[in-house]
């Protein structure tokens, strides 16, 4: 490179770095980390900045799957093949051992969903494995508690989050610092929109599971959102199933991830969608829909 | 490649933070930058618009975008930093949206440290107040390198030029006793939309910029330290592969300067010379890098070089001492014990200190030195001598905001206490 080079760090780069900083961060400040991987886009960012951060070593923490047994298919393949190729551990905390052990009761009814459950099965996999910090893609323009939080957030003992009390977090000085029984959570993408993710996908060619483009799909509609039909989802009287040319948005779990009705299928064409959306990718979350302050609720109780 | 994403891979990012009292519009102003950007999506919009009329006022309330806790929504005020983000096709921003009451200065501060840019809001009507000179002497404090007073609500002092002259005069005179490079005053009506995002048609006597505009177009490459060059050990890296099996590279972020294959360097506090053999950003090997880069760099001798070391150039090393004396605000209820220990990070440094002692408590309002007053509490700023366990290899603050910067914990809560800058 020639001595006129401009030495000027283009915005994506710039969040590459920071990311991988912090993952840095983490792997140096505690004994077990695990980074909390759901199969879906952001996860699959961090894993992929974890492993450009530790090259040419492989990642230094395993992955911690929360697992609620209403996955699609496809992510749990895409999961597994992802764990072959870079042989790297896999933790799966199942909440459908936690319902058999009735350490917590199924919602009933059409709304039923396992969102909630997921908590008491991830504070579980983290006190079991001894996890010191669960590392999560969140960002913070998810989603407005999401935007208080830091990027070392600290956990008490009952693993929740309190708000109000945070510590302040300075430079990039972040304090790991924690007493016997707390725990963390880190946040390398905090500072990601959807936008830079997309396009990160794209400049560095990730690979993501097939459900984000369009594809043909059985679904229903409810309350104005397309969702796939699954064995998971009760149907009411009304409601029939239907074939649909759709994908999504976010993967979650299949009975609150709404599918959107679209003929995108490469990365060039999802990114030109997002471009042009005006609604944002939780919009099509019945998890957030409940009330407003939803999100808080559970992030207090030691939701991702 | 599409439109959309040969834009988007040539931007750059710009930092900043706002501060203003409720009263002053600074949430409005936001909601403005984010609305008329088209940041504002429509099912966050239709959540505004719900809210808004839940309260019964009749106008939307764009500042219902930014307080997300409960209690600040019952509360109508803002407790913690939050972060928004936005882009336009020249840059992304990100928004440290900090509150400013006085209770919460360590908002305003943690805000602070990472930001390029301040805007400041000043009410047309009321001029410069106190906590207007509280929050430009933090912007100054923090090293922001731009600062931007936006005076608002033109519109209720029927966009009047001397009005805004009269402010302007008086935060030019105020500000000439502070360190900020880059001054800048711009007349607005958040509320309206004058000069945020959109030229006023109110204000023809006005010949500068747009906010917006500004904050495109304004310079900020020459804010990154480029000539010292630090690189401190974040994570060392072994893989013990077949591959890569002799492989020990150092990993970090350079904190400043450019670092080239082949170049000398040396390791503190060893004091070991040697020179770099390899630069790895990724999977992928690079002949330089330069900050704010992520990388792992490995050297031409075995050294024994572990985290918290600082890999510098040759000719122009950090200053290494215990004794650090320190621009320092307070962030914690419980206040500053003199003579008392705490942990330390600095860099990627852990350390211990004491408190030596307090060499006065800045009266933030008057910019006065107060060296009979030395109790420093929650929101205090003072002169502190530190006493550290083992030696810091630092630059002046002013010189280098990573090399520069520390922070103080509290050993029985963990919690972070104090923000300093090594002066």
């Amino acid at each position: 490179m020639s001595s006129t080079h401009s030495y000027r760090l283009t915005h994506l780069k710039e969040l590459e770095s920071e990311s991988m900083f912090i993952l840095r961060e983490v792997a140096a400040q505690f004994e077990r980390p695990a980074l909390l991987f759901s199969g879906g886009k952001d996860s699959i960012v961090c894993f992929h900045l974890a492993r450009k951060a530790f090259f040419p070593s492989k990642v230094p923490f395993p992955l911690l799957h929360v697992d609620t047994g209403h996955n699609f298919g496809e992510t749990i393949a895409f999961r597994d093949r992802l764990v072959g190729k870079y042989g790297v551990e896999l933790l799966v905390g199942s909440v459908q051992k936690s319902i058999d052990e009735g350490k917590v009761v199924e919602e009933t009814g059409y709304y039923a969903s396992r969102n909630k459950l997921q908590i008491n099965t991830l504070l579980e996999a983290i006190e079991t494995n001894k996890i010191d910090c669960a590392i999560g893609g969140a960002r913070r323009d998810e989603e407005k508690a999401r935007a208080k939080e830091r990027v070392f957030s600290h956990r008490d003992e009952f693993g929740q989050w309190d708000p109000k009390n945070q510590r302040p977090e300075l430079w990039n000085l972040y304090n790991g610092r924690k007493l016997v029984g707390e725990h963390f959570r880190a946040f390398p993408i905090s500072n990601w929109t959807e936008m830079d993710v997309w396009q990160y996908i794209l400049l560095e060619q990730i690979e993501i599971p097939s459900l984000y483009f369009s594809h043909e799909r059985e679904v229903f509609e409810r309350d104005g959102v397309i969702y796939a039909n699954s064995p998971f989802m009760k149907l009411k009287p009304d409601e029939k199933p239907f074939m649909k040319r759709v994908r999504f948005r976010t993967i979650g779990d299949m009975s609150c991830t709404g599918a959107v009705d679209s003929p995108a299928s490469t990365l060039e064409e999802i990114i030109e969608e997002v471009a042009s959306t005006r609604t944002t990718e939780r919009g099509s979350r019945m998890d957030d829909k409940r009330s407003e302050a939803a999100m808080e609720d559970r992030k207090k109780e030691g939701y991702f | 490649m599409t439109s959309t994403t040969k834009g988007y891979l040539d931007m750059d990012l710009l930092r900043f933070t706002t501060a203003g009292n409720v009263d002053d519009g600074k949430s409005t102003l936001i909601g403005r930058l984010l609305y008329d950007s088209r940041a504002i999506f429509d099912d966050q919009m239709e959540a505004v618009e719900r809210a808004s009329s839940k309260r019964g006022n009749g106008e939307l309330d764009l500042s219902l975008l930014t307080d997300g806790l409960r209690a600040e929504r019952e509360q109508g005020i803002t407790i913690d930093v939050a972060y928004r983000y936005f882009a336009t096709p020249r840059r992304k921003f990100i928004i440290a949206d900090t509150p400013g009451h006085i209770q919460y200065t360590r908002n305003m501060v943690t805000g602070a440290s990472t930001a390029n840019l301040a805007i400041i809001l000043v009410d047309a009507r009321k001029g410069m107040q106190e906590q207007t000179s509280r929050h430009a002497f933090i912007a100054s404090l923090l090293g922001i390198p731009h600062v931007v007073f936006c005076i608002n609500k033109m519109d209720l002092v029927d966009y009047d030029e001397k009005a805004f002259h009269a402010i302007k005069d008086q935060l030019e005179d105020f500000s000439s006793k502070l360190e900020v490079r880059d001054l800048n005053f711009i007349p607005i009506s958040a509320l309206r939309g004058d000069n945020v995002v959109k030229r006023s048609t109110n204000m023809d006597w006005y010949q500068g910029t747009t906010l917006m505009y500004l904050l495109e177009n304004i310079h900020i490459a020459g804010d990154l330290n480029h000539i010292d060059r630090r690189f401190p050990v974040q994570h060392v890296i072994r893989p013990m592969t077949e591959e890569w099996h002799d492989f020990r590279g150092f990993a970090g972020q350079i904190d400043a300067g450019i670092f080239r294959v082949g170049e000398s360097v040396q390791v503190l506090p060893s004091g070991f010379q040697s020179t770099i053999k390899s630069i790895h950003v990724g999977d992928r090997e690079a002949q330089e890098a330069f900050a704010p880069q992520s990388v792992v760099m490995t050297l031409s001798d075995e050294i024994d070089i572990s985290r918290g070391d600082m890999i510098s150039g040759t000719n122009n090393l950090p200053q290494t001492g215990q004794d650090i004396h320190v621009m320092l605000c307070w962030l914690n209820q419980k206040p500053l014990q003199p003579g008392g220990k705490y942990a330390l990070k600095h860099t990627t440094r852990d350390a211990r200190c004491m408190v030596k002692e307090v060499a006065y408590k800045m009266d933030i309002n008057t910019l006065r030195r107060l060296e009979s007053d030395k109790a420093i509490g929650m929101n205090d700023i003072g002169r502190v001598h530190l006493r550290t366990t083992v030696p810091l290899h630092y630059d002046l603050y002013t010189r280098n905001r990573n090399t520069g910067s520390l922070i103080l914990i509290d050993e029985a809560t963990n919690e972070t206490v104090a923000a300093g800058m090594i002066v």
